[in-house]
């Protein structure tokens, strides 16, 4: 082999290799770009469209009409409420889901498999049909109202409220906090917790200055998981939530499908898809560095 | 003087597995102590009681008069130095020295002066902002004895600290740690699996084996008088010849040669003669041996070391290494040469098992 020939064929050689790379990725690309890609900026531009007095949308005369009503009271309380029990959700799973994950990962082989599968059993049914359960659970003359009536609580009200809406979203995005969590805890490496404690850390110093900051991909990783779907949530809302507590999920449907005033829905789902972007970004930025 | 540690009795069981086993153990102040022996043999989990990580199943452990047996790791005066170093990857230099006087609340100012200078004492001046990731293994190396030494620890625990370094960066630190040592006047307890780094450094060797403390002596002890079978052979390379003892000052090898060795065994014992090659001579065989003992054998192959030679003798019912320097002008033997393998009086140790 001449020393000229070298690098000619290592960048033919580069280049081969990239396109198969592209030429296997092709149906997924085409997938992403024709279901993902093409609705999504459907949905923008329809954002800055007009409504008609007929109920259809005109596409001329573009205007931030539908950006502007976002102000409006209604809508405004909707979105905060919506990002209110998000955030007090990922709250609630972080809370739940870090002392187990912690206990998870330290327990042997066998004990955390068997766990893993108890955490991952509720996804074996149906959504639907899991957040009915609750509502049979909270219901009037259900088994939770029962009990405290029982126990002279009284009878127990929280079914339609919000949280209701709480409940049904801690038990059904535990599970993606709980995984990252694990997933970052159980990889740490425990000669760290060690060297903390020798160097004269008390337990609560070591979970303050090197446990905690280590599983903070962790961290992240889950609360954008569980806070970006109860942003959106709609199916628990619907269901648990009641006619009074209105979330974004639920406005969006009834802009779409009752008010037949698809800007302002389009242009809400616009700003929730910003919101879940940045949310994104962060956990890159913040999570991906140290991942 | 009180000893920095004094181990009593001491037993650690995992489960069903025996770790260490009953050992007695004093570690005198300023001393430079090594414990030595095979992976497994519970050397690391004797470091890790002494620092806390592990609590022992049985037995007293004093630090400097104090019984500390189940006292959590940071209410010790001692530190560690990790064998992966377990340097903090989320904090900078500066923060992984400064960590220990931190978490004891040790004023921001005075934190920081007494971190740097730590840093400058193991040469890394300049370095502070750098991270872990950002530091060479010899570098990290430094920052972990820095970080536990900032702390002003009684005795410092070392857990193979060189173990991850190649060969010429590890010499460099042997010394560095050896004159550290002196200069700080602190026990250093030191955890290898390195007869050659544990005799050179130290002050005084422990060998264990299979959880049992087979001995305890300076490296000169040790290698000279070891005190079994084991230690013989696990601290520098050594020929064992099998026999039985036959009385006070004999030793019967294995084909009837009767050979002068001082021994406290009882006559009929089975033991074992430690002759180490660089003690052995080569002879031809017309020349009797003067005092000492002389067996036959035929040079079966010559290894070339450099700086000495390494003959192999074949016996008539073994083998063994004979070490000779590599002087100019010297006769060199070839294979299938009949020599006679002679050693001085007292160049032999008598071990049993």
């Amino acid at each position: 082999m001449t020393a000229a020939a070298t690098p000619e064929f290592e960048v033919a050689n580069e280049r081969n290799k990239r396109r198969r790379g592209l030429l296997m990725a092709l149906p997924a690309y085409v997938y992403l770009i024709l279901f993902f890609a093409l609705p999504l900026i459907i949905v923008v531009v329809y954002s800055f469209a007009t409504r008609n007095r007929f109920g259809g949308t005109d596409l001329s005369g573009w205007n931030l009409e539908a950006y502007a009503k976002l102000g409006e009271p209604i809508v405004r309380d909707i979105l905060f409420r919506s990002l209110w029990l998000a955030i007090i959700t990922t709250v609630i799973c972080l809370l739940f889901a870090y002392p187990f994950a912690y206990f998870l990962a330290t327990r042997s082989q066998v004990v955390r498999n068997l766990m893993l599968v108890f955490v991952m059993i509720p996804f074996w049914s149906n959504f639907l049909v899991r957040n009915y359960a609750w509502r049979v659970l909270l219901g009037n003359d259900g088994p939770v109202s029962r009990l405290t009536e029982t126990i002279g609580l009284g009878e127990t009200t929280i079914l339609f409220t919000p949280t209701a809406v709480v409940l049904g979203l801690v038990y059904g995005f535990l599970p993606f906090m709980i995984l990252p969590l694990y997933a970052s805890i159980e990889r740490m490496d425990w000669s760290l917790i060690e060297a903390s404690r020798d160097l004269g850390a008390t337990g609560l110093q070591t979970f303050r200055s090197v446990t905690f900051p280590l599983s903070l991909p962790g961290v992240i990783a889950g609360s954008i998981l569980v806070f970006i779907p109860s942003l959106g949530a709609y199916v628990t809302p619907e269901i648990l939530g009641g006619a009074k507590t209105t979330l974004l999920g639920s406005y969006i449907v009834t802009q779409f499908l009752t008010a037949r005033n698809w800007p302002v829905g389009a242009s809400v789902s616009t700003v929730l898809m910003v919101v879940m972007l940045a949310a994104t970004l962060v956990y890159f930025r913040k999570g991906g560095r140290t991942l | 003087m009180t000893a920095a540690v004094e181990i009593t009795g001491v037993t650690k069981r995992f489960d069903d597995v025996v770790a260490v086993d009953d050992i007695d153990l004093t570690i005198a102040d300023g001393e430079f102590f090594a414990m030595l022996g095979p992976s497994g043999c519970g050397k690391t989990t004797t470091l890790r009681m002494i620092a806390g990580l592990e609590f022992p199943t049985e037995g007293s452990l004093q630090i400097f008069g104090e019984e500390v047996g189940t006292l959590p790791p940071n209410k010790r005066p001692v530190n560690t130095v990790f064998q992966n170093y377990a340097l903090f990857p989320h904090m900078n230099l500066l923060e992984n020295v400064g960590f220990g006087l931190k978490m004891k609340g040790v004023a921001k100012q005075e934190a920081t002066q007494r971190a740097l200078a730590a840093i400058e004492l193991v040469q890394l001046g300049g370095m502070e902002k750098r991270r872990p990731n950002q530091l060479s293994g010899g570098q990290q190396q430094r920052v972990a004895l820095a970080r536990a030494l900032v702390n002003e620890p009684k005795v410092l625990l070392l857990d193979e600290p060189l173990g991850a370094l190649d060969l010429k960066l590890r010499q460099e630190m042997q010394g560095e740690l050896k004159s550290l040592q002196r200069d700080l006047g602190v026990s250093f307890v030191f955890v290898t699996h390195d007869q050659e780094e544990a005799l050179t450094m130290s002050d005084r060797i422990a060998v264990m084996d299979q959880g049992k403390l087979l001995q305890v002596g300076t490296p000169e002890e040790i290698y000279e008088r070891p005190a079994n079978r084991f230690v013989a052979d696990f601290i520098g390379q050594t020929n064992l010849l099998e026999g039985t003892v036959a009385d006070a000052m004999t030793v019967v090898l294995e084909n009837g040669t009767r050979v002068a060795a001082a021994s406290d065994h009882a006559a009929g014992t089975k033991v074992a003669l430690s002759l180490r090659p660089e003690r052995a001579k080569l002879a031809p065989r017309d020349i009797a041996p003067s005092d000492g003992a002389g067996i036959d054998g035929t040079v079966a192959g010559i290894t070339y070391l450099g700086n000495a030679l390494v003959y192999r003798v074949a016996l008539d019912w073994m083998e063994v290494e004979v070490r000779d320097e590599n002087r100019p002008n010297a006769d060199r033997l070839t294979a299938g040469d009949a020599v006679r393998v002679t050693w001085e009086p007292g160049a032999v140790a008598v071990v049993a098992e």
